[in-house]
């Protein structure tokens, strides 16, 4: 839909010029303002480089600046005149797979990028896994440093060859391939004359464009995240369910499951301060008001009762990407954010882990840091599941250190 | 950025988006913690913060207090505008103020220096009194490069410390909230906004906003390429000539280091058409604190600044 948010991941491995490449998408969108430019002239110029740094534009942190390289995931903003976007720039160091699973958790479309000269190596395999798995709607290879090859059209398509190679056992249906040379802005923004025989789009030119589709919706899914109670004398006895909905559109009248208890009751309204509305799509966040007098609390789901309904399970299998330093290994406890609701989880069994060489799955005992593996859980209530391929919200989870509090996976329901 | 004249509010369809997410992210925080709070500077993004804070709760009132961190260095048209929405809301105000973090010896200031700096201490220190677990704020990450680097549910240590090499990762949209005994959260539900996008949610929701926002006639001085107000806090220097020009102001702070641009943009309309057209960031143009140095925003925030 136009005016839409488009939400981008860009991922490479070290030197691919990733960093480049998001400058010189941000300078020749014209989203980089004078000030900001003159700042990374002027930031150049102390470290000795020749020509303004683009990367410097992105690298936010001392530390990225003083070691030239990108830490965190980066989130930068630009819009043209066809629509407006997030972009994710997450580092490629392989200590830093975690911030690309970050950054691709939320995106629609992925931008993988390439070393022209180095061609496919593990951490591009290692990204298009993390795009393929975390359902990324669209895959961009941008084959970067075309300069460097004599913008050698041959070079391009062996590139070219090795990814589709590696998407299809990984089961990645589509891939847009894009030639370029970030630093002179070769199919950045502007078409190539250095490349004639590209047929495609620039990248930003696709980026404007595409339209992802996220796989066949749902029935509508609205976990509770509060229960609104205001005891005004204007609303005495109001009583609505605020929350986003997750998954297909939720309309007024629509018969619904209350989970986990299995009430059924029907929408009687859906309010926002605007007024009322006569159904909502997945992403809006309303409040909902039921016909019934149904006991409801913050955790619980309301879905619309029509199959496929949710899986209320104490055991799952998933695949999860271990994000800690301490390896994750069985026995272990931890708290599972799902949804809206937080509950005790112990870690049956490692199945497997994923072989990023030969993206094929290798017995473990344990998953270490970035690794990517499928595991058994047990938890102490219900969860109120669909499988990741078909909802991103209701079938992803968080493993969370009860000790330490931070996030040691994510955690993607088969 | 490009010249891009902003698309009637109907067809902006990514306002929508970017509101039901800090909805969903505000109610997150009512969900997961004890003792929140919401930080009201009178600046336009608090502004737009309460005004979604509001919506995520109707037709119930807000849950939590707000809180000023107040430099004493205001002008006085924000001030005034903080006190009449506050009665509006019906909500709680609570000031951590600098000017007591001065008289107590907390903090000390440098002579003719800004207090922007000096807001952290006393912000630390209502935190701890107030025992708050978790500090709404309206930073956004377009605004700095430091900022683009920070989560939405950001962990600070028992020293209000933030760590940018040990940040936790964020996924989906799931948030999550879980911290010490002495750590609190920093959640900013306006991370992925513009300032165009700011400016273009005022303007479809028809929210108002101190008057220094829209152009006005100011006694003005230059100093360092920015133009300051005479006010009893800052006074022009030998060499600096006053000068009454039409300008407006892109951020409210500390009145010692904020700027105002020259502008002839007395309407919402015509502000969001100017911001479209602008060719300098609110920070560059406005903003004295920010110039020291290539880290000058990662330095604060790692001592625990907003």
């Amino acid at each position: 839909m136009p005016g839409q948010l488009l939400r981008v991941v860009t991922a490479g491995s070290v030197d691919d010029g990733k960093s480049t490449l998001v400058g010189r998408l941000l300078h020749d969108a014209k989203a980089v303002l004078a000030d900001q430019l003159s700042a990374v002239e002027l930031a150049s110029e102390r470290r000795g480089y020749a020509g303004a740094d683009l990367a410097l534009l992105v690298d936010g942190l001392r530390a990225e600046r003083e070691q030239g390289i990108t830490i965190d995931v980066a989130y930068r903003y630009f819009a043209t005149a066809r629509r407006s976007f997030i972009l994710a720039d997450t580092p490629g160091h392989v200590q830093y797979t975690r911030n690309t699973v970050t950054g691709a958790s939320t995106a629609d479309v992925a931008v993988i990028l390439v070393d022209a000269r180095a061609g496919v190596v593990e951490q591009t395999k290692r990204h298009l896994a993390v795009a393929s798995l975390l359902r990324v709607a669209e895959v961009v290879l941008a084959v970067n440093k075309m300069d460097l090859v004599d913008f050698a059209e041959s070079r391009f398509d062996a590139i070219v060859a090795d990814f589709e190679t590696a998407a299809t056992k990984l089961g990645v249906r589509h891939f847009t391939p894009i030639p370029v040379a970030a630093l002179t802005g070769d199919n950045v923004v502007q078409q190539s004359s250095a490349m004639p025989w590209f047929a495609g789009e620039p990248l930003l030119a696709f980026l404007e464009r595409v339209e992802p589709v996220a796989g066949t919706p749902l029935p509508a899914r609205f976990p509770v995240q509060l229960v609104l109670r205001p005891r005004t004398e204007e609303h005495p006895d109001y009583r609505g369910y605020a929350g986003r909905v997750e998954a297909g559109v939720l309309r007024t009248g629509d018969r619904v499951r209350v989970l986990p208890s299995g009430r059924v009751s029907s929408v009687r309204a859906i309010d926002t301060p605007d007024g009322t509305l006569t159904e909502a799509p997945a992403g809006r966040s309303v409040t909902v008001l039921l016909d019934d007098d149904v006991d409801i609390a913050r955790g619980d789901l309301i879905a619309v009762d029509a199959e496929p309904l949710p899986v209320a399970s104490r055991e799952l299998v998933a695949t999860v990407c271990w994000l800690a330093e301490t390896p994750l290994r069985p026995g272990a406890r931890y708290q599972l954010r799902h949804t809206t609701k937080d509950v005790l989880a112990v870690l049956d069994a490692v199945e497997s882990r994923l072989d990023i060489d030969t993206l094929a799955p290798e017995p473990a005992a344990e998953l270490a840091l970035n690794d990517i593996g499928t595991v058994r859980l047990r938890t102490a209530e219900p969860v109120l599941v669909d499988p990741y391929e078909r909802n991103r919200s209701t079938g992803s989870f968080l493993l969370v250190d009860p000790a330490s509090g931070g996030t040691v996976a994510a955690g993607l329901v088969r | 950025m490009t010249v891009l004249l902003p698309a009637a509010a109907a067809e902006r369809a990514w306002l929508t988006d970017l509101e039901d997410e800090a909805i969903h992210i505000i109610r997150e925080v009512a969900g997961q913690f004890e003792r929140p709070v919401l930080l009201f500077s009178g600046g336009k993004d608090s502004i737009v913060m309460t005004h979604l804070a509001r919506k995520a709760f109707w037709p119930a009132r807000l849950p939590f207090p707000l809180m000023h961190v107040d430099t004493g260095h205001n002008f006085a048209e924000v001030i005034a505008f903080r006190d009449r929405l506050v009665a509006d809301t019906g909500a709680r105000l609570v000031v951590a103020s600098v000017q007591a973090a001065i008289d107590a010896g907390r903090v000390t200031e440098a002579p003719g220096g800004t207090r922007n700096p000096l807001q952290t201490v006393p912000l630390l220190d209502a935190i701890v009194e107030h025992r708050f677990d978790a500090v709404l704020g309206g930073a956004r990450r377009d605004e700095e490069k430091a900022r683009a680097k920070e989560r939405v549910f950001s962990v600070r240590d028992d020293f209000g410390q933030w760590d940018p090499r040990n940040q936790r990762p964020e996924l989906w949209d799931l948030y999550n909230g879980r911290h010490r005994p002495g750590e609190h959260v920093r959640v900013f539900p306006l991370s992925n906004w513009t300032e165009l996008d700011i400016w273009s949610y005022l303007e479809r929701e028809g929210i108002e906003v101190p008057s220094i926002y829209y152009a006005h006639q100011r006694l003005v001085f230059e100093r360092a390429g920015m133009l300051l107000a005479v006010t009893e806090f800052t006074q022009p220097a030998k060499g600096e000539t006053p000068r009454e020009e039409w300008v407006r102001y892109r951020t409210v702070g500390d009145a010692t280091c904020t700027g105002a641009v020259r502008s002839r943009a007395r309407t919402v309309t015509e502000v969001v058409a100017e911001t479209a057209a602008s060719t300098v960031s609110e920070r560059g143009a406005t903003r004295a604190d920010d110039r020291a140095s290539e880290a000058a925003m990662e330095d604060r925030k790692r001592q625990g600044y907003f």
